[in-house]
């Protein structure tokens, strides 16, 4: 006779932050090459091979792949880089578009089968890109702004009653220099966190309770679970194209808060 | 020192839960005034929905901080 539920011997484990520990690739591998790695420098392939494809030749009337490109390339300059940056927008779209398209593809990895690892769930990617944009904000704030005017625009912006200032200076002191960069590259690495441990849970209570361990009232929630993976596949989808779109437009907004001071 | 009430468990589940009410108000604010500023001007679509996206990955970071704050410390 089968039994209605399991005996408390068999319990359901969810998942948690150990799935995001990788052993090497195979046996005698440097330690550093796990399957994060692999993927990163897939994804960075990847994204050099497209716009190889699109650009390499390009034609006054575009076709086929140069078209795509084009699209992307007109997607990250106007909803990006020109509201932040104006007429200095071409000289950072290089720079922009690479960490739009490398952002999203990374982020992208979290759905795609095989791979299913968003790349920037390891805090050591964004946090380098985080970083990179840091000192680029800070490097362009004092060559444009001088030293002592970079501080002192970022902490004393002018029109204020004198008193408020006190109260002022180091709350801008502190959430630009540090606050920034830091919720910067955390806000990507939570979101991807996140969205991989809720896939990963509902996909382990689908695989648990339709396969491992099947039970009359058992399957039941694991058909729930199925359906809550592909849901939260689809959100997921939608959020790691929004967290690569934001990543960019804070950069873009960070890097045009050096070159103008604020209006 | 005798313990008057002590909270014992997840606590790391019982902190992400009080790290998401103030940014889902947020949220909900920054959408909701952003849609009746478009439903006022719908010709400044562009410039409202920048400006909202903006405001909501600045107030989504911190309840994101609060997620992730309880796998830092344990």
């Amino acid at each position: 006779m089968t039994l209605l539920t399991l005996p408390a011997a068999d319990r359901f484990e969810a998942p948690g932050p150990s799935i995001f520990d990788f052993p090497p690739l195979f046996e005698g591998a440097p330690y550093w090459l796990t399957k994060p790695v692999v993927s990163a420098i897939l994804g960075a392939l990847i994204v050099c091979a497209l716009a190889w494809s699109a650009f390499a030749k390009p034609q006054l009337v575009p076709r086929g792949m140069q078209n795509i490109g084009e699209k992307g390339y007109e997607f990250v300059r106007d909803q990006v880089a020109k509201p932040f940056l104006g007429k200095d927008t071409d000289r950072f779209m290089p720079l922009l578009l690479s960490v739009f398209f490398l952002i999203l593809l990374w982020n992208l990895f979290g759905v795609i089968p095989l791979i299913q690892f968003p790349v920037a769930s390891h805090i050591a990617f964004p946090a380098v890109f985080a970083l990179t944009i840091y000192v680029v904000k800070i490097y362009l704030g004092i060559k444009h702004q001088g030293l002592i005017g970079y501080f002192r625009n970022m902490m004393f912006p002018p029109g204020l009653p004198k008193p408020i200032y006190i109260l002022l200076a180091p709350i801008e002191l502190l959430s630009n220099m540090i606050i920034a960069p830091f919720t910067h590259a955390v806000r990507l690495f939570a979101n991807m966190f996140a969205g991989h441990l809720i896939l990963a849970f509902f996909s382990l209570v689908g695989f648990w309770f339709l396969f491992e361990k099947l039970t009359p009232l058992g399957a039941p929630v694991g058909v729930i679970g199925v359906v809550m993976t592909i849901a939260m596949t689809g959100l997921e989808i939608f959020i790691q194209f929004l967290q690569a779109f934001l990543f960019t437009l804070l950069a873009a907004m960070y890097i045009g808060s050096s070159l103008h001071p604020d209006h | 020192m005798n313990v008057l009430a002590e909270v014992t468990g997840h606590i790391g589940a019982i902190g992400y839960g009080l790290a998401t009410l103030g940014p889902g108000i947020g949220v909900g604010l920054i959408f909701g005034q952003g849609v009746q500023a478009i439903a006022r001007q719908p010709e400044a679509y562009g410039l409202i929905r920048q400006n909202m996206l903006l405001g909501f990955v600045l107030t989504e970071a911190l309840a994101l901080i609060g997620l992730v704050a309880p796998f830092i410390y344990g």
